[in-house]
């Protein structure tokens, strides 16, 4: 279940298939994954590719297992290389911040540029449950402060 | 006049982003803002993502479209802007319009289709309704077995 290293792909007959014919067509492989960094005892990562179902599935699995081997309380996601934030991107985000929950994990979304955030309005999208901030520092900030008991939300976890 | 721009074939997950790709820059081409062009990316992206889920394949199209008499224009006035003739932004106001068709199961309801909340996909379920808000015109079509088009404009400020 747990692999030694977060960056390991798995290579299955369909993945393989997929790849040649996007080698074909002159993309970059779908097997490609997003890095996840830790800074202090919090998790960060940056979107910087189009996620399409499967890349956000690997995605959701190495942020848990990542949460789980690392024990960090809280989650950063910068989405500010992201231009477009449709439905499915919501749903992937939501859902993440709501496993991360479960594991004690608090998530913070940072970098919404100001035409996402006016288009995310208007379609009608919510960011239910999830934490925003302006960028990676506020976003910082506000889950040091969590920490730190600020925010009254202590769940009373173990300090390692 | 309608000039085609751009024809994508929407079988897999990917064509959705090429789809949103190409609509994000036809728009700015055509001298959209950046809050407009990311409306008519997310549109695209989402009427893509809707031919994938429920249709398997389908074609989605990116044209740009004038609307007559809009300033001064000699055009016959046809709010459709589909007019006949070929003066594409002489005296009137362009526009992206994109058309989204499958041949999928079609949609029972479209009423509740457009409602938020509504999905049969497992997704947000707010997709039509609000592709409907981010644009200035939409239009859909379904019949049950058949399949579904949707086309949906948006007109350049001036």
């Amino acid at each position: 279940m747990k692999s030694g290293s977060v960056l390991t792909a798995g290579s299955e007959h369909a993945e393989e298939t997929k790849r040649t014919r996007m080698a074909e067509r002159g993309e970059r492989p779908a097997s490609e994954r997003i890095p996840i960094l830790q800074i202090e005892d919090f998790l960060l990562t940056s979107i910087q590719v189009p996620l399409h179902d499967r890349l956000a599935l690997q995605f959701q699995r190495d942020l848990l297992q990542t949460i789980e081997r690392t024990r960090a309380k809280g989650l950063l996601i910068d989405i500010t290389a992201i231009d477009v934030v449709d439905s499915f991107i919501t749903r992937i985000l939501v859902e993440i911040a709501k496993m991360a929950s479960l594991m004690g994990v608090k998530t913070v979304i940072v970098g919404l540029r100001p035409e996402i955030s006016i288009t995310l309005v208007e379609f009608g999208v919510e960011f239910n449950g999830i934490k925003t901030a302006l960028n990676l520092e506020k976003g910082l900030e506000m889950l040091r402060a969590w920490r730190k008991g600020d925010y009254g939300e202590n769940y009373g976890e173990n300090r390692d | 006049m309608v000039k085609i721009m751009v024809k994508i074939e929407i079988k897999e997950e990917y064509d959705i982003v090429t789809a949103r790709v190409s609509a994000k820059e036809e728009a700015r081409k055509l001298g959209f803002g950046i809050v407009d062009q990311t409306r008519i990316a997310t549109a695209v992206s989402e009427l893509a993502r809707n031919i994938v889920d429920y249709a398997g394949e389908g074609v989605i199209e990116i044209n740009i479209v004038d609307k007559k008499g809009v300033v001064g224009g000699s055009g016959s006035g046809s709010s459709e802007g589909r007019g006949g003739d070929n003066d594409i932004g002489r005296g009137g106001c362009l526009g992206l319009e994109i058309i989204a068709v499958d041949n999928g199961p079609g949609i029972e309801d479209i009423e509740k289709a457009l409602e938020d909340g509504y999905s049969t996909g497992g997704g947000l379920g707010i997709g039509l309704g609000g592709v409907r808000r981010l644009m200035d015109e939409f239009e859909i079509q379904s019949k049950v077995g058949e399949g579904t088009k949707v086309r949906v404009v948006k007109w350049k400020q001036i």
